[in-house]
This record gives structure tokens, C-alpha cells and sequence, in this order.
């Protein structure tokens, strides 16, 4: 699908290639292993400039946008989904700043962010995940501040990150309008994290608890305005959900090419199994659903670059059929390689571990369904 | 400080064939690239153009497509490639190879250090290096692992060898032939690939150079290969036990019996 692509669209997904095969690939299972920040890959991509592949120049990136980032994500996702994530996930950071940042804000964070610096999103609570209007976390006005108080869950990036963006509500009363959401830096008092979570997949990245207790932000911190929280939190996610779905490709892809190429190495009754229509037929559906997914990725990836209204739907989309198939191709490569396949001196089932989150985090599918309804609804009650 | 680095494109290994007839490489349809010593030449050259200021130049000498190897090392940070090509070139051997660059360098002209990778990994000879030293006039250190010091008129290195290492220090300008123990070579950068790009590659041939044409090519080379083997794996050697006066016996009979 190259054809589709700039020059410098190829040569970010060349470079990222490279990286992913050189150096994220044969650490990988390390990182899995001892659930550790993959910060010695953080710095080549920084030097790479590709941290900065979706920030405006005039911010030190490299101007592009979210085809560019669901690319790199793809590519840096065949090496690891996890590791991955650190780039993403800063990707899901920095959005907010991009989309709602004033000049300011922007010249302040961004061009850390293409430096290098970590970024987290901030907006799930204990008892607020998908139904995210539900968050206990407040915000206080006093003076020129606020005063924020509440626990965030299941953080990505939380704790290495330098930059959280977070979402806390500042008038209850005025329900999802009265949500804001906030910049707050590594090191501003009353800003603490739990400890890291244990998890199923993804382990080369980390996830906390963000504690804030009489956590002082000035009010500059503000992202667009007070009681635009829902809407920063919304519009982000319509950006970042190509990413997530561009992950779950790349985790998809690799279990692909890791399924033919133990099919046609693997003997039993005397011949290769790729030999063996049954299992061929696998391998075709596989590569079908991963070519189908990347497709729906670029078209969302694009539909989103381009600023037209209708992104929610279609990021939607490419978020849940990606990470749908990425959860059935990886577990469709175990299959393929029967016992090896479950073990863990073979990369496959960390493949499947790794692809469960696509179809959870930023929305679980569910959610997503249910944007997609709503929009044809909306749609048909336009026509 | 300026540096010039020069490097050669070579067929990459790890994919190559040999034709069992000839015994020479099977070069067609394999990629090719940087000689993997040279990544190191080129990472040394930016690193201590990033310590110390100045530019590097990458030059090689090659047929057309061995612009493709000055374009990646220019998306590794170097500042401007040269390419010699010419037909005339054609046939060059290791002397001939090293007089042609020594040629550009000349031309090139200011510059403290010219680095070169240990040796080629087609060729083999670790020839071209101390070879462009000679025919400059300057001063050469090989199998460089370390730079430690570097001043205007001087540099202390330290030069690997099977024991350990030596610490030289000599006058600039200077040759260095580098091993993979100096550094490790960084990834292309985004900004790098697109520099590289668009890069104008500078091409010389041998008038540019102003070359004595009796010393370039085929012609020029004295070199003559006269056969190209595979030379049959050295035996094992056989190691004699037992009491010294029955081994000292048993040597010189073997000896006796050997030659
Ligand atoms: C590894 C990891 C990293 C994360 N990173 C971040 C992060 O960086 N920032 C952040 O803010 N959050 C993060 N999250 C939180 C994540 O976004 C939430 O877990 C997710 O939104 C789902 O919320 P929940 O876990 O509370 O599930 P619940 O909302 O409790 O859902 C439970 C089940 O009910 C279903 N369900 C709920 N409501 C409906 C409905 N209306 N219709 C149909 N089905 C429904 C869900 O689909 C799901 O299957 C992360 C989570 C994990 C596991
Ligand atoms: C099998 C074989 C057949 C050959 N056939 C012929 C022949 O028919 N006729 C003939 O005349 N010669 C022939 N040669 C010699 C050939 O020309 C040499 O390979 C060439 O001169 C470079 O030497 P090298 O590869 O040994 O490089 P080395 O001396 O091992 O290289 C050391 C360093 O010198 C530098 N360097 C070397 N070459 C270049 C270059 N072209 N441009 C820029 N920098 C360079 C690089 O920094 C490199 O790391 C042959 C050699 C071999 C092994």
C-alpha cells in the first residue's frame, strides 16, 4: 500500500521500520518480561525527530499529522505494541495541547514533546471508565489557580511522563459542561502517582495511578476554556483512535508474518502445514483482515487530517475493526503454531496479549458501537 | 574542524553468493550498501563534528549508484558527498583506489582528519586507507578505538591490537582506519533522510581530479590478478603427549616423515 504514500510518508515508515527491526524487535520480549519503561528506545526515536512526526513546525515538529503518527505506530507496533505505546500514548498527550493549546501553551509543551518528553491523557476514574462524565475528580478555583483534588486510574505513561493533561470537573452542577481539562507538569506539588499496574499484555509499558491532592495549577494551565473538558477529552480521542487502531495493525501484521513464516518451516505428516489447505486458508483470512484494517486505517487517518466533521464515526471504526482484528488474527498465529505457539520462547502469545488492550482502552469497542450507531442516526436524521 | 570520511559501497554479505566456477561474487540482484566498517568512519566523523565544529565530507569512488550510499551517510549527519566516478576508474586496485581519493582529498583540501573504515568487507585487503595516507604524505594510525584527545595540530588515540591497545599520538592532518570498538553508529534521523534527499551529490571524474591517467583503472593498477581461489582450510594441528624425551622422538619422526 506504499503507492499511497509521500516520499516523506515512506521514509517515516522506512526509518520506523528499521528502528522496530533493529532495535525494538529483539528487545522486546525483555521488556515484556521485566515490565520496564523502554526509555533506551524513547531516545532513538527522539533522535530520529520521530517523536515529533505529528507537532506543527513552528513547534519543533516535523508537520505532520495523524496519517503520519498512525505510520510510525503502525511500524514501531510490529517491533512491540507496548513499547509502542509510549510514543502513542504521548501522542494521545499531546493532543489536546495541539487541538485546544493556545500559542503559549503550545511554544511550552510541544516542543519538549518532540524532543522526547513523555505525555499522558488523563480521564479514567475507579468509577468512571466508559462512562466518562461520571469523574469525581474536582477542580477549585482560587484566585489565579485551581486546586485539584482526585485519583486518575490506569494511566499510560503515568509517572515517566512530564506532561499530563487532565480532566476534572469544575461545576458539577452544569453536568458534562462543567468539566475543564488541565496541564500539569511532573513535579507540581500534590501531583503523585500509585504504584504500576500488573497486566495482561503491553508490559513494556507503564500505567499508574495520577493522584492529585491540593494539586495548585495555575489557571494558564487551562486547555481552551473552563467547561470545555468533555469536548477536549471528545475531540481527542476522535484524533487518537486511528493510532490505537494503527497499533493494533502492526501487532496484527507481525503475528501475520509470524504465522507463514512457521507455517512454511513447521513438518507433520511428512510436509510442510503450509502445504495444508486448511491451514492456508487461515493465513489468506489473516492477510485479508490485516490489509482491510490498514485500509480503514489510512481512510480514517485521513478523514481526520482533513478536519471534516464526520471523523468521530470513522475513527471509530478503524479503533474497533482494527483492534477486533488484531485480537482474532494474533489469536489465529497461536493456533498456527499449535504448542509452540503458547509458549513463551515464541513471540505469538505476547502478540495476543498484547492486542486484547486495542479492543479496551480509549473506548472499549462497545463504546465505539455506540458512537457509530449515533452517528448514523445523526446522519439520517440530516437527510 | 573539518573531516573527510571516505567510504565504499559494498555488496551487502549476509545476502551474497559466490559462482563456484569463478569464485567471484554474485553481485547482481543484491542490495547494496555502506561497507559495514565505514558506518563507523561516518559516526566518528559526525561525533567529533558535533564536539568540535567544522563539516564532513564523505567521498567514495564508485560507479554512479555509489551515490546512494553518500546520500544515507548524509542522512547520518554528514554535511556534503563527494562521488568519484569516471570509466576511466574502472579496473582501479587497491593502489590506484587510494591514489584517486588521495586525488580528491587534495582537491578537498582544508581538512585535520580523513577517516576510513578498517577494511572493506568485499575486498578485504585493508589496503585503501594507509594508502591515500601515503600518497598525501600524512601521517596514518589503523584499527583506531578510541579518540581521546584532539587539539589543532594534535590527537591521541588509542589503536587496537591482538594484545590490547596503544596510545598514539600524532601530528594532524591525520589518517585513521576505525574498528567497530569506537563507537556505535546512530540510526538515520527524519530530518537527516529528507536533507539526504535532496542533497546535490558533488561528482568529480578523473579530469576534475586532475589524476596522472597512467595511475588510474585497470591499466594503471599493478595489481594483476592472476586467480581467485578459495585457499583449503589450514589442518588441524596435533597435540603430542606423554614424557618429553617420547614426544621429542615423536616430533622429529612426524618432521621426518612430513617434508
Ligand atoms: C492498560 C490500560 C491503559 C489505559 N490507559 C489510559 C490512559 O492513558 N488514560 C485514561 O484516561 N484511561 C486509560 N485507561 C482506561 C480505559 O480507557 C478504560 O479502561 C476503558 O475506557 C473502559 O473503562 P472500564 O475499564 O472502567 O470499563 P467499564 O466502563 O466498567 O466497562 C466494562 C464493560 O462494560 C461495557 N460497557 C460499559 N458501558 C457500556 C454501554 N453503554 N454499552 C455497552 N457496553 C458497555 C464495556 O464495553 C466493558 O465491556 C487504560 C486502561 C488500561 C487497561
Ligand atoms: C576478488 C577481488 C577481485 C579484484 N579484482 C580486481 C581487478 O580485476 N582489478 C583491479 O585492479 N583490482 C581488483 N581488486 C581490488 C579492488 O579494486 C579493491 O577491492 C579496491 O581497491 C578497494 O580495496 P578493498 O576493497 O580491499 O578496501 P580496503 O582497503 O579493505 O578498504 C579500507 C577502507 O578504505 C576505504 N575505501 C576503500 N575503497 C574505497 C572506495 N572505492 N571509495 C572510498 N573509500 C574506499 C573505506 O573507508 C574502507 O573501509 C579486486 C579485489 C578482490 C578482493
Amino acid at each position: 500500500m506504499d503507492i499511497l504514500l509521500t516520499e516523506e510518508q515512506k521514509m517515516i515508515k522506512d526509518l520506523c521500520r528499521q528502528i522496530a527491526r533493529e532495535k525494538i524487535q529483539p528487545v522486546a520480549a525483555e521488556y515484556d518480561e521485566k515490565e520496564e519503561f523502554p526509555w533506551p528506545i524513547v531516545k532513538i526515536l527522539a533522535e530520529s525527530d520521530i517523536c515529533g512526526i505529528y507537532i506543527p513546525e513552528e513547534y519543533g515538529g516535523m508537520g505532520g499529522g495523524v496519517f503520519e503518527l498512525a505510520i510510525a505506530t503502525e511500524e514501531l507496533s510490529w517491533g512491540c505494541g507496548g513499547i509502542a505505546l509510549a510514543f502513542a500514548a504521548t501522542g494521545l498527550g499531546a493532543f489536546p495541547i495541539i487541538l485546544f493549546g493556545n500559542d503559549e501553551q503550545k511554544k511550552k509543551y510541544l516542543p519538549k514533546i518532540a524532543k522526547g518528553t513523555m505525555a499522558a491523557f488523563c480521564i479514567t476514574e475507579a468509577e468512571a471508565g466508559s462512562d466518562a462524565g461520571s469523574i469525581k475528580t474536582q477542580a477549585v478555583k482560587d484566585g489565579d489557580h485551581y486546586i485539584l483534588n482526585g485519583t486518575k486510574q490506569w494511566i499510560t505513561n503515568g509517572g515517566e511522563a512530564d506532561i499530563y493533561t487532565v480532566i476534572a470537573m469544575t461545576d458539577k452542577s452544569k453536568g458534562a459542561r462543567g468539566a475543564t481539562a488541565f496541564m500539569v507538569e511532573k513535579g507540581t506539588k500534590g501531583l503523585d502517582f500509585g504504584k504500576k499496574e500488573k497486566k495482561l499484555g503491553i508490559r513494556g509499558s507503564a500505567t499508574r495511578e495520577v493522584v492529585l491532592t491540593d494539586c495548585r495549577v495555575p489557571k494558564e494551565n487551562v486547555l481552551s476554556r473552563e467547561g470545555m473538558g468533555f469536548i477536549v477529552a471528545m475531540k481527542t480521542f476522535d484524533y487518537s483512535r486511528p493510532g490505537v487502531a494503527a497499533q493494533a495493525v502492526g501487532i496484527a501484521q507481525r503475528a501475520l508474518d509470524e504465522a507463514v513464516s512457521y507455517a512454511h518451516q513447521r513438518k507433520q505428516f511428512g510436509r510442510l502445514i503450509s502445504s495444508f489447505q486448511g491451514l492456508q486458508f487461515m493465513l489468506a483470512d489473516m492477510a485479508i483482515q490485516v490489509e482491510a484494517a490498514r485500509a480503514v486505517v489510512y481512510r480514517a487517518a485521513k478523514v481526520v487530517d482533513s478536519g471534516d466533521k464526520s471523523m468521530a464515526k470513522i475513527s471509530a471504526i478503524a479503533k474497533t475493526f482494527a483492534s477486533d482484528v488484531a485480537m482474532k488474527v494474533t489469536t489465529d498465529a497461536v493456533q498456527v503454531l499449535g504448542g509452540y505457539g503458547y509458549m513463551r520462547e515464541y513471540p505469538v502469545e505476547k502478540l495476543m496479549r498484547d492486542a486484547k488492550i486495542t479492543q479496551i482502552y480509549e473506548g472499549t469497542n462497545q463504546i465505539q458501537r455506540s458512537i457509530i450507531a449515533a452517528s448514523l442516526i445523526k446522519e439520517l436524521k440530516k437527510k | 574542524m573539518n573531516i573527510i570520511v571516505s567510504v565504499k559501497q559494498v555488496p551487502n554479505t549476509t545476502q551474497v553468493r559466490i559462482n563456484p566456477e569463478t569464485n567471484t561474487l554474485i553481485r547482481e540482484g543484491v542490495e547494496c550498501i555502506i561497507n559495514p566498517f565505514d558506518m563507523y568512519a561516518v559516526e566518528e566523523g559526525v561525533l567529533l563534528k558535533e564536539k568540535l565544529g567544522g563539516k564532513v565530507t564523505v567521498i567514495s569512488m564508485g560507479p554512479p549508484q555509489a551515490e546512494a550510499a553518500l546520500k544515507e551517510a548524509i542522512s547520518l549527519g554528514c554535511d556534503e558527498a563527494i562521488l568519484l566516478t569516471d570509466r576511466l576508474f574502472a579496473g582501479s586496485d587497491t593502489w590506484a583506489t587510494s591514489y584517486v581519493l588521495s586525488q580528491a582529498v587534495k582537491k578537498i583540501g582544508d581538512f585535520s582528519i580523513i577517516i576510513c573504515g578498517k577494511q572493506a568487507s568485499d575486498g578485504d585487503t585493508a589496503q585503501v586507507g594507509p594508502g591515500i595516507s601515503m600518497h598525501l604524505g600524512i601521517p596514518q594510525v589503523t584499527y583506531v578505538k578510541k579518540v581521546e584527545k584532539i587539539t589543532k595540530e594534535t590527537a591521541r588515540v588509542e589503536r587496537m591490537t591482538e594484545e590490547g591497545f596503544e596510545i598514539i599520538e600524532t601530528p594532524l592532518p591525520c589518517l585513521f582506519t576505525v574498528v567497530k570498538e569506537i563507537n556505535r553508529p546512530r540510526l538515520p534521523s527524519l530530518k537527516g533522510k529528507m536533507k539526504a534527499k535532496k542533497a546535490e551529490i558533488i561528482k568529480w571524474g578523473a579530469e576534475d581530479l586532475g589524476c596522472d591517467f597512467d595511475k588510474i583503472g585497470l591499466d594503471g593498477s599493478p595489481t594483476r590478478v592472476v586467480k581467485i581461489f578459495t585457499p583449503p582450510p589450514r589442518k588441524n594441528g596435533v597435540i603430542l603427549k606423554g614424557v618429553t624425551s617420547e614426544i621429542v622422538d615423536k616430533l622429529a619422526s612426524e618432521l621426518k616423515n612430513e617434508f
